[in-house]
């Protein structure tokens, strides 16, 4: 059932070129497509990575318009040679001759021809990225050890490569403004900041909020917000993700852990349903920062600031550490045993299911394995809030179509939740088991509650439903496990583990396959991989899948 | 005090406008002719200009910043642009410059467009007034005034009303 986007016409081929890099001939597409997706000639960078040369470069980024500033990808090239008759001119051997252009040009803005030759090696190309590179360093501060860009910094990275031990530049430097405030969450340095420009388009081509520029003239260029108008929209930490120094600083993460320190784990953003892929950043079992990571199926490079910044509950001290029964701390194996105990005794009908969107695929469909041994209904609970034009969509569950296409809710979120809030008073239900939800909030009160029999409850944070359970286990934020979401479009996307389980928490995945096991007898899934593939082969939408062939970006499935 | 432009400003700016294929190309000449009626672009300007073009404040604000003939605060009613550039200062542009500001007590030292007290003379040093034959040249508001000694520049002075 899995498409590559299948639906989509293919586009008709583009032709191809051949060219030379550093005397190896490859064959690049004559068109690549620009920041918008649109085809443009292909330019002599590309070619250069199509090659796996690497080409120095600030301002530059693939996802942004091209501005051609900072000079530090100029190469040298030749063209084919015509004589007066508009033929090539051939070498003795037969090759054609090859006029090399007097000039140098920048790699990022010039497109190829065929037969082209780049010469990205040549002493005058490196003698030209040492002067760009010293030209940029004239005004920087050299702050390094107290900047945050630190370590994942390209005018470190290309000071290595073609930087002097010592400077030349005896005068004094030019002084700009530092810790300028330029909005709610973000920082400017204005003297590391070499101008590329990049946040400039970031913000009015992207996030098309043209609030930033180049204010004053020569070398005391400053990026400025208009004076009372703050740098305030859901994007703007991106600029911090892009700027390729330290001049752009998130408030939040800086001065917090030196990046080099940093543990880097690839997830999915669960603030909404678009699954935003990221890099999560830990040290010591501590959350630092969610920087985006590359998904063009999902979200381009980017994320925005409500997502990013959405992890500091996942430390919060009031998590739910113990596994409770009954208000006494118990121990996994016993509440897990009396459980299963339980639901093996309960009436077919007498067992309902409230389960959050926000759980993985696999803990939903252990979920409804469980419904369809106790014939109880389930449901799960819509979570929404304002979208906007990029990223961010109305739906705030991250698997909300996982919560369908495991069949623990209807297309209709939350239509069963009435049904068995009457089940509850009518005494018909007797056993809930809530997953990830504050019910009491959603039309399933304190007092219907206590009129059940057996009240089981797996969440992160306290609340009245947490409160209210006879048993109460605790389970992992997406973080401190591994498993699946599918988004909005139908992409499956998994996530790995980036810290431990707080105290005795598990991944719900793991306690409810004891559980399930239990009660129905079924297993062949002990690993999240084998629990995966399980799931794949059970439910429709996912057949064909397998944990391996999900991939770092995910797979589109019908939905 | 609010800021409000008069209806006939208002109708050259439109009319103004109406010379470039793009808005914004004109976004030069609306700074002149605001510079031109209030003597300077106040921030209200900026954004009012920005309004009218359609564009963002800081598309404005960086072209008032980018070029130095642009005032972002009031100047005297006389403002005395003196040439440094270098004919101008091989002909005693700086001798001028300290002589004007002596005169109407400014500091010579100061970088940058001082404004008298009272609100008459501005003196700041300007670049290349394209009179390099004839320097040290000066200008005293729109009047371009060459050769000038310390003596002629107590006649230009004496002349501003």
């Amino acid at each position: 059932m899995t498409t590559q986007e299948t639906a989509k016409p293919a586009p008709p081929a583009i032709e191809k070129i051949k060219v030379k890099v550093d005397g190896r001939e490859i064959e690049v597409p004559k068109l690549s497509p620009d920041y918008t997706g649109k085809l443009v000639p292909t330019t002599m960078l590309q070619a250069c990575d199509a090659a796996k040369t690497d080409v120095p470069h600030y301002c530059y980024h693939p996802k942004l318009p091209i501005a051609g500033n900072c000079r530090m990808c100029l190469v040298e090239f030749g063209t084919p040679a015509l004589g007066p008759d508009r033929k090539p001119v051939m070498n003795p051997d037969g090759t054609p001759k090859i006029a090399k252009s007097p000039r140098p040009a920048i790699a990022c803005a010039t497109p190829i021809s065929p037969g082209m030759e780049i010469y990205t090696k040549t002493p005058t190309v490196k003698q030209m990225r040492e002067g760009v590179l010293e030209s940029l360093l004239i005004n920087h501060p050299l702050d390094c050890p107290i900047c945050d860009q630190a370590g994942e910094c390209k005018l470190q990275e290309y000071s290595v490569d073609y930087g002097q031990s010592a400077s030349r530049f005896v005068e004094p430097k030019v002084h700009k403004p530092k810790a300028v405030d330029l909005g709610p969450r973000i920082m400017l340095d204005a003297e590391r900041c070499i101008l590329c420009t990049r946040c400039i388009r970031f913000t009015r081509d992207v996030a098309g909020d043209d609030a930033l520029g180049i204010i004053n003239r020569g070398s005391y260029n400053t990026i400025s917000t208009y004076p009372g108008m703050p740098f305030d929209n859901n994007y703007t930490l991106n600029t911090v993700d892009i700027c390729p120094v330290g001049a752009l600083t998130s408030k939040d993460f800086r001065f917090q852990m030196r990046v080099w320190f940093l543990k880097e784990t690839k997830s999915v953003c669960t603030s909404c349903a678009t699954g935003c892929n990221i890099v999560i950043s830990s040290r010591e079992e501590k959350i630092y920062r969610y920087t985006p990571r590359e998904n063009d199926a999902v979200n381009s490079t980017w994320m925005c600031d409500y997502g990013r910044l959405n992890y500091k509950w996942i430390q919060r001290e009031d998590r739910l550490k113990d596994v409770l029964v009954r208000g006494q701390k118990s121990s996994w194996t016993a509440a897990l045993s009396e459980i299963a105990e339980k639901l093996k005794q309960a009436p077919t009908g007498s067992v309902a299911i409230v389960a959050s969107a926000r759980q993985t695929n696999e803990e939903l469909w252990l979920l409804s394995k469980l419904k369809a041994k106790l014939g109880g209904i389930s449901d799960s609970i819509e979570r929404t809030g304002d979208a906007d034009k990029l990223l961010l969509v109305a739906d705030r569950n991250p698997n909300t179509n996982g919560a369908r296409l495991t069949g623990i809710c209807f297309t209709e979120m939350g239509i069963n939740l009435p049904k068995i809030a009457d089940g509850i008073a009518s005494g018909k239900i007797k056993t809930l088991i809530v997953f990830g939800e504050d019910v009491t909030k959603h039309g399933i009160s304190a007092e219907l509650l206590g009129k059940l029999e057996t009240l089981i409850v797996s969440d992160i944070l306290p609340n009245a439903t947490t409160a209210a359970a006879h048993y109460l286990l605790p389970g992992c934020a997406h973080a401190e496990k591994r498993g699946t979401f599918t988004n909005t479009k139908g992409r499956v996307q998994k996530f790995m583990q980036a810290v431990q389980p707080k105290g005795d928490a598990r991944p719900e995945w793991d306690f409810l396959h004891d559980l399930v096991y239990n009660v129905t007898g079924k297993n062949g899934f002990l690993t999240i991989e084998g629990l995966f593939n399980e799931m794949a082969k059970d439910v429709p939408a996912f057949n064909g899948l397998t944990w391996a062939a999900l991939g770092n970006t995910g797979v589109t499935v019908t939905i | 005090m609010s800021f409000t432009v008069p209806p006939n400003l208002e109708a050259e700016i439109d009319e103004l406008i109406t010379h470039y294929p793009v808005k914004r190309s004109a976004s030069l000449m609306l700074l002149h002719a605001v510079q031109e009626h209030f003597g300077y672009i106040s921030q209200e300007a900026v954004e009012w200009i920005a309004k009218k073009l359609g564009l963002q404040p800081i598309n404005v604000y960086e072209l008032v910043t980018f070029y130095p003939m642009f005032r972002q605060q009031p100047v005297g009613k006389y403002q005395i642009k003196v040439c440094r550039t270098l004919s101008c200062a091989l002909g005693g542009s700086h001798e001028l410059y300290k002589h004007f500001c002596t005169k109407l007590g400014l500091d010579p030292h100061q970088h940058g467009l001082q404004t008298t007290k009272d609100g008459k003379f501005s003196v700041e040093f300007v670049e290349c007034l394209a009179g390099c034959g004839m320097a040290p040249v000066m200008m005293c508001n729109e009047d371009f005034y060459e050769n000038v000694s310390t003596a002629k520049a107590d006649e230009i002075v004496s002349q501003c009303k």
